[in-house]
């Protein structure tokens, strides 16, 4: 039942010609022998293929172009080394339910098993960490498993597919045949939500006296921030976004408590330990939210909406499963809560409101007139468009920048949430920048996380991506240090980076093609911002040096319940007088 | 409370599937007791018979949810009582030429029969439940049992209901 076009292509052809079809626009990735037959094709192609230092660099990038446009992102690399490069991001797209599509080359079919030059068993290795994956011996296969590839990554639940393809399949040649329908009978997402479901849902939603939306990065990747708003403004319940979803209801909302968590806040935690009710939708009650599972709300009934069905009931009973696109799963229970009351919680939404005013997330003033890392961060988002997108690394900065950054609109925080995977940041702020030139694209990263990725800045200099990385120097492994303070008894085994005294970062990122610019207290702080703001040409580096001393907080130690949050060094929040 | 399940999934037949799945299960940490693969009425589909350790309800449910993730898994049906299952066993037996028939008594009474013959073994081929391949051995214990080998299980639902190919998840 395909449509013919007939035409002999090699099968380097038949992959650049599928990947237009796909409407693919950018590509990231490296050549390498196995690969090698479709570079070929590729240089004559109107997709655009970024040339970055490193493969992971290439997936973390396919990961920030696809977070912030909604589209499938896209890297390529060789077989061997170039493929198992690629394993972080893949098993990071995973985890955040990211859709990328991977391609990589494979040695020849008939070598496959003998240990041959830069071989690998990509398929393999990566099996638990895509959604899906491919391994294409044969050149007429590869038009069918681009577009199943494809079809998959970003359909359902979104995630990363490996193609990996021999390279005699893409040297020998065949006519080149375009599936004209998807041939996948194991693969039928259910996308509609269940009716009779949707009814139990408003009808317990209306009865509730402490209800919450526990609000998952789901949200975000349907794009339903405005079925959210619209669901938070008939019904007036309190929201709150995990790391994944920040933004996607705007942080200035009254009725947003923040983010939920280990270090989440103290309105957002309480929210959730408090409520007779929640109403989870897209999120999967990851540990770091739920803290100890067995204390993690425990007064409350559960609505859990999501589009994949084995994420509800897997860490906690459910009472009403809806499975489904949370977009459709949005717009129906807006319009189902129409036959019924809002729910009669005004004492709800005062106890909340007034947690959220009275345990903010705060810092303590820096010693000798130094910097505060949060405040270096605030100040970013103050100065900066509003339209600005940021991306993040993973340790104390990122936490900082998911309480201080202004997250207002959906879509535009990127962040490793599930995997937690350092150096996420410069070549995702890389990706989304390509996927929105025109928007300020920052990336808020670490001293540790930078000196793992930061080589892309050389590709950004190059191909004219012009980011914007804050460097939060404070010289260690910030939140391994903390872990270390607080459990260790400040025995800092390892975690210092001693980068006051290398690497010189504005000299690094000047020798990558970047401006590099230092600030080391608050004067100095609004001037690099400002000068980073106005430099459109140039990938631009500022080192903050932040003291060294600074904490993450809220925080609830691992393992314990949530009712444990600290608000600062052993310093518990006042619940009690709030009792309804 | 732990309990013995049997799924029976049906898949496409491609190279890697068996990988896939018995991954599957060992990521999770479920743990599979047994396993038998094999061909189906339909050519380009295969049937795994799979044997798990399962906890409570709820892991269960959540091998079933995880499997029906898999793109090329079409079905997964949890067997219950209402099921033929069988295993095949081949059992390599000490006995010559006194004890011989004794074995051969013991074997016939179990509907098993012998397979190889030497001047001091005999290979017996069994199949049955699990419950009865064990009542076997024990009997043929006492005579040495000096090599075993058994298939993983193998079940159909009884009645005409079919885990139909045609109507996948």
């Amino acid at each position: 039942m395909a449509q013919t076009d007939g035409q002999l292509m090699t099968g380097a052809q038949a992959l650049v010609e599928s990947l237009e079809r796909m409407g693919v626009d950018v590509a990231f990735g490296i050549p390498g022998g196995a690969i090698l037959p479709a570079y070929d094709p590729l240089y004559d192609s109107k997709i655009r293929h970024i040339l970055v230092r490193h493969e992971q660099g290439a997936g973390h990038a396919a990961e920030g172009y696809a977070m912030a446009s909604g589209r499938v992102g896209v890297c390529i690399a060789t077989s061997g080394p170039g493929a198992t490069n690629l394993v972080t991001p893949l098993a990071n797209a995973y985890m955040d339910s990211t859709p990328i599509v991977a391609i990589t080359g494979q040695v020849n079919s008939h070598a496959i098993g003998t240990d041959a030059f830069q071989e690998a068993d990509i398929r393999g290795i990566t099996m638990p960490i895509t959604k899906h994956s491919y391994l294409v011996k044969e050149v007429e296969g590869i038009p069918r498993a681009i577009q199943e590839a494809f079809h998959i990554a970003s359909t359902g639940r979104p995630g990363p597919v490996l193609v990996d393809i021999a390279k005699d399949a893409l040297t020998s040649t065949a006519p080149f045949v375009w599936p004209e329908a998807l041939d996948l009978p194991g693969y039928r997402p259910t996308v509609r939500p269940h009716s009779r479901q949707i009814r139990a849902a408003a009808k317990m939603i209306s009865e509730a006296k402490r209800p919450v939306l526990y609000i998952g990065g789901g949200v975000m990747l349907a794009r339903a921030h405005a079925e959210l708003a619209e669901f938070v403004e008939k019904t007036r319940i309190p929201v709150v976004t995990t790391l994944m979803a920040r933004g996607v209801l705007p942080d200035s909302h009254e009725l947003n408590m923040g983010m939920p968590g280990m270090h989440g806040t103290v309105a957002a935690v309480g929210a959730l330990q408090k409520a007779d009710l929640l109403i989870a939708l897209g999120t999967r009650f990851d540990d770091r939210v739920t803290g100890k599972l067995d204390s993690f709300a425990p007064g409350a009934k559960i609505i859990h909406a999501d589009i994949d069905p084995a994420e509800i009931g897997k860490n906690k009973p459910v009472d009403i499963p809806i499975v489904g696109d949370v977009k459709q799963t949005l717009e129906q229970l807006n319009e189902a809560i129409e036959a019924y009351e809002a729910p009669q919680i005004d004492a709800w939404r005062r106890q909340l409101g007034t947690m959220k005013a009275r345990y903010q997330p705060r810092w303590d003033e820096a010693p000798d007139g130094r910097l505060s890392p949060q405040e270096v961060v605030q100040r970013i988002g103050e100065l900066s468009p509003s339209d600005s997108i940021y991306a993040a690394g993973v340790g104390q900065h990122q936490m900082w920048a998911a309480h201080f950054l202004p997250h207002e609109k959906p879509n535009t925080w990127l962040n490793s949430g599930g995997a937690g995977t350092m150096g996420f940041c410069v070549p995702a702020a890389m990706g989304a920048k390509v996927a929105n030139p025109d928007a300020t694209v920052w990336g808020i990263d670490g001293d540790g996380c930078f000196q793992m990725t930061n080589q892309e800045l050389v590709t950004c200099a190059v191909n004219n991506i012009p980011i914007k990385i804050a460097v939060i120097n404070n010289n260690a492994l910030g939140m391994v240090r903390q872990w270390q303070s607080l459990f260790y008894e400040g025995r800092y085994s390892n975690t210092d980076l001693m980068t006051e005294s290398w690497p010189n970062f504005p000299m690094l990122a000047e020798a990558m093609g970047c401006v590099g610019l230092r600030a080391t207290n608050e004067v100095e702080m609004d001037a690099a911002i400002q000068q980073a703001l106005e430099i459109n040409d140039r990938p631009v580096v500022i080192e903050f040096v932040v003291h060294k001393d600074a904490m993450v907080w809220p925080m609830v130690p691992a393992g314990v319940s949530n009712d444990e949050i600290r608000v600062a060094r052993d310093m518990a929040p006042d619940w009690e007088e709030e009792v309804l | 409370m732990t309990t013995t399940q049997t799924l029976s999934i049906l898949v496409d037949n491609r190279p890697g599937v068996l990988t896939r799945v018995a991954a599957l299960f060992s990521r999770r940490g479920f743990n599979i007791q047994s396993l038998a693969v094999g061909p189906t009425e339909a050519e380009d589909l295969s049937r795994m018979t799979v044997v798990a350790q399962v906890d409570d309800e709820a892991t269960l449910e959540q091998i079933v949810k995880q499997l029906n993730k898999l793109i090329e898994v079409r079905k997964v049906l949890e067997l219950g009582d209402a099921a033929v299952r069988r295993e095949m066993m081949l059992v390599k037996v000490r006995a010559d030429v006194n004890s011989r028939s004794q074995v051969i008594d013991v074997v016939s009474l179990f509907r098993g029969k012998a397979v190889d013959v030497s001047a001091d073994s005999i290979t017996i081929e069994a199949t049955g439940s699990q419950e009865k391949l064990g009542a076997l051995l024990q009997m043929l214990s006492p005579h040495g049992i000096i090599e075993l080998v058994q298939s993983g299980q193998v079940a159909l639902g009884r009645g005409a209901k079919t885990l139909s190919a045609s109507k996948s998840k």
